[in-house]
């Protein structure tokens, strides 16, 4: 008689989850529908560790959790305060570097960003806004690019490369001057592939990329996150906490 | 409160200006006499609107504009939708979306109104003006006058109840978007604000009696009471009947004679001029044909009243005959404001009434396209009067130019010269006491001003009173603590 296998294991907070071979501990939670907040991460796309959210202590150590391969017997601690409030910051940072104006924002509600910060329980940018000087693409009769609200977490140059097959954005610049750029030969949308069905619009975690064809049209009330918040949301089956358009 | 002496005399300031919106301060100019020489509304705010929308794309304009104002948004955010429906070459809305828009509207003139009379002005009409600062406030007026009080808060709930239903929010929801609306009502919604329709009629029947009989328990003081004369200007229906929502610009003079009638809103700039005055952040808006001296002019619930031929609905129709019969053809008294805003706010019930009962409003189509073009003006009665926004876009749809002419903004000079009247009456010459400054407030009050609006601040609304001698020496300042 074949002896039984038991499942890989790691725990999260104390709970056992288990994984398959390959998975990232971010993989393996959402499968299990745990919520680790992220924004630069989207199933489906190669793991980019760039917005830290997702940092968790591993069996004691730092990790990104999108980045961090599950191994059995792993002790990964999530949703602790002294994790929460170092994610807090992060987002407070986000808000602070660029200019994310909620209020009239048509992605709000929709928004990613604004979704995690009120999960973190999120009251102000607690630091000094910088307010950078960033341009607006709006060349392009149905897409809008508002660099204003961009994270660079590059999920659309990640969507237009893999899932587009057109490579229509990319990051330029250093540091503060870190930027979205448009590979056309203005450097405008309206003479790039774009297309306002793409998923580089699609996947953008908040306002930056817009679908300017249908402007306001969900109603407040009908929004992703009106009235189940994001860490509510994480189904695990699909990994899916992004806003959908 | 507090009084400071000087060598130069008292000082007092009213800061802040209680029960209205917005900052401003009052500077009065004395002669070598003592004797009121000038009175001036400042307003301190500058909100820069019209600046930093340029270069945002026209789409999210509605939305970011009702930002100015926590009170009437709905008023900016359709006066802007209007504009933006003309960008996307949409004159004519389908029957669902002008119905959901309309319904909106007046949902959000019955709570403005409600919250003036009600929570701002009542207290001075109840207690007097000079009464006890500390009893001069809602609260107060609901442990003295329970039934008044209430039916203020709950009219006021029914308009907000309204307003969330259809944008999603009692303040800065989103409904209207470029060429229509976003959503209709559902079954369940219409239905619960329906069964609250008796009484919010009975209520608002109720609202234009206290008003009327406030205003005519000392009718001879009501009447005098920072008196002016002024013309009267506003939208009305091609027949002349009261239009909130979308109609021509008529023009009384201060006799009542219609001067202009049916003007087209979409041409307001050939008729109205805005002057700027370096001591206010308001601008001055006249009639171009009168010029800067003369051309001044009222708007709102007065201004509606007395310009209108009619009014479509039943009740306030009676309302109205009875108010213009009392004031043989035309009001000029500030005070009548609150009884003319009454007399709407039964209106608005009616209106409500009437789109309740109407299929429109659960429809399914809800968004037209047009040719798009690159200039648009929404043109709005809002609580406080005509609305004009007026955009101009790039070929991007980025906003070159904006232009906003606010209700308030219409009033600045009616304001400045009622407030040089009470002060000629109650502060020249004599010692500066809290209840003569209220007088200056309650002045300003019943114009129901939103100086936040008008300047396009943020927080409670200060005014300051000055009084200069004529070298221009500061004499006396009094302040507040508000409330």
């Amino acid at each position: 008689m074949p002896q039984k296998i038991s499942p890989r294991k790691i725990k999260i907070d104390q709970q056992d989850i288990p994984f398959s071979e390959g998975q990232s501990i971010m993989e393996a939670a959402e499968q299990a529908g745990v919520y680790i907040p992220h924004l630069c991460h989207k199933a489906g796309y190669k793991a980019h560790g760039s917005c830290r959210l997702c940092t968790v202590k591993a069996s004691g150590r730092w990790v990104s959790a999108c980045t961090e391969p599950a191994e059995v017997g792993l002790q990964v601690e999530n949703n602790s305060s002294e994790l929460q409030s170092q994610r807090r910051a992060i987002v407070q940072l986000l808000f602070a570097e660029g200019n994310h104006h909620c209020p009239f924002c048509e992605k709000s509600g929709n928004c990613q960003l604004q979704a995690v910060a009120y999960s973190l329980d999120m009251h102000d940018a607690h630091f000094a806004h910088q307010f950078p000087h960033r341009t607006l693409d709006a060349s392009h009769p149905e897409v809008l690019l508002d660099r204003d609200r961009c994270i660079q977490c590059e999920l659309c140059v990640r969507a237009s490369k893999e899932h587009d097959k057109k490579n229509v954005f990319a990051l330029s610049g250093r540091g503060p001057h870190t930027q979205l750029i448009v590979n056309s030969e203005s450097g405008k949308l309206k003479d790039s592939e774009i297309e306002k069905d793409d998923e580089a619009i699609k996947v953008c975690p908040t306002g930056a990329l817009m679908n300017r064809s249908k402007p306001f049209s969900v109603p407040i009330g009908q929004r992703q996150f009106d009235n189940i918040p994001i860490d509510q949301q994480s189904t695990g089956k699909s990994g899916n906490n992004e806003a959908q358009p | 409160m507090k009084i400071s002496n000087k060598k130069t005399g008292k000082r007092v300031v009213i800061d802040p200006v209680s029960r209205v919106e917005g900052h401003g301060k009052v500077t009065l100019l004395l002669d070598e006499n003592n004797r009121l020489q000038e009175a001036r509304l400042h307003i301190v705010e500058f909100r820069g609107f019209e600046k930093f929308i340029e270069g945002r794309p026209y789409e999210e304009v509605a939305v970011l504009v009702q930002r100015l104002c926590g009170i009437c948004p709905v008023s900016h955010h359709l006066a802007a939708a209007k504009a933006i429906d003309q960008l996307v070459g949409v004159n004519q809305l389908t029957p669902t979306a002008e119905k959901i828009r309309r319904l909106l509207h007046y949902g959000q003139v019955l709570q403005s109104h409600a919250l003036h009379f009600f929570h701002l002005s009542s207290p001075d009409l109840l207690f007097g003006f000079e009464s006890d600062l500390h009893r001069r406030n809602i609260i107060e007026v609901i442990k003295d006058f329970p039934d008044i009080g209430r039916q203020g808060i709950q009219l006021r709930k029914f308009g907000q109840d309204i307003i969330q239903a259809i944008s999603g929010k009692k303040i800065h929801g989103v409904i209207a978007v470029p060429g229509g609306v976003n959503r209709s009502l559902d079954i369940s919604q219409r239905d619960t604000l329906r069964a609250q329709l008796p009484d919010v009629l009975e209520k608002s029947q109720k609202a234009v009696a206290i008003s009327r009989d406030l205003y005519l328990s000392n009718i001879e003081m009501h009447q005098r009471f920072g008196f002016i004369e002024s013309s009267f200007l506003g939208l009305v229906d091609s027949k002349g009947a009261l239009e909130l929502y979308d109609g021509n610009i008529r023009i009384k003079d201060q006799e009542g004679n219609i001067f202009q009638d049916q003007l087209d809103d979409n041409h307001y700039f050939d008729y109205i001029q805005e002057e700027v005055r370096s001591w206010s952040y308001m601008k001055f808006p006249f009639l171009s044909d009168l010029g800067i001296e003369k051309g001044w002019y009222r708007v709102g619930p007065l201004a509606r009243i007395n310009n209108c031929d009619f009014i479509s609905t039943p009740l306030a129709e009676k309302a109205r005959q009875e108010f213009i019969q009392f004031h043989h053809g035309v009001a000029q008294a500030p005070l009548a404001y609150h009884w003319a805003r009454m007399i709407e706010l039964l209106h608005c019930a009616e209106q409500i009434e009437t789109l309740l009962q109407d299929e429109d409003i659960l429809g399914n189509e809800l968004i037209l396209k047009g040719k798009a073009q690159q200039e648009g003006i929404g043109v709005i009665e809002a609580p406080r009067g005509t609305l004009i926004h007026h955009y101009k876009i790039d070929d991007e749809g980025l906003i070159e130019k904006a232009n906003l002419i606010v209700s308030t903004t219409q009033n600045n000079q009616a304001m400045n010269d009622s407030v040089r009247e009470v002060a000629q009456e109650y502060i020249d010459g004599q010692e500066i006491t809290e209840g003569a400054l209220n007088q200056i407030e309650v002045a300003i009050r019943a114009y129901d001003p939103c100086l936040s609006c008008a300047t396009h601040a943020m927080g409670k609304m200060p005014l300051k009173l000055e009084l200069f001698d004529h070298q221009g020496l500061l004499l006396d300042t009094k302040t507040k603590s508000g409330f």
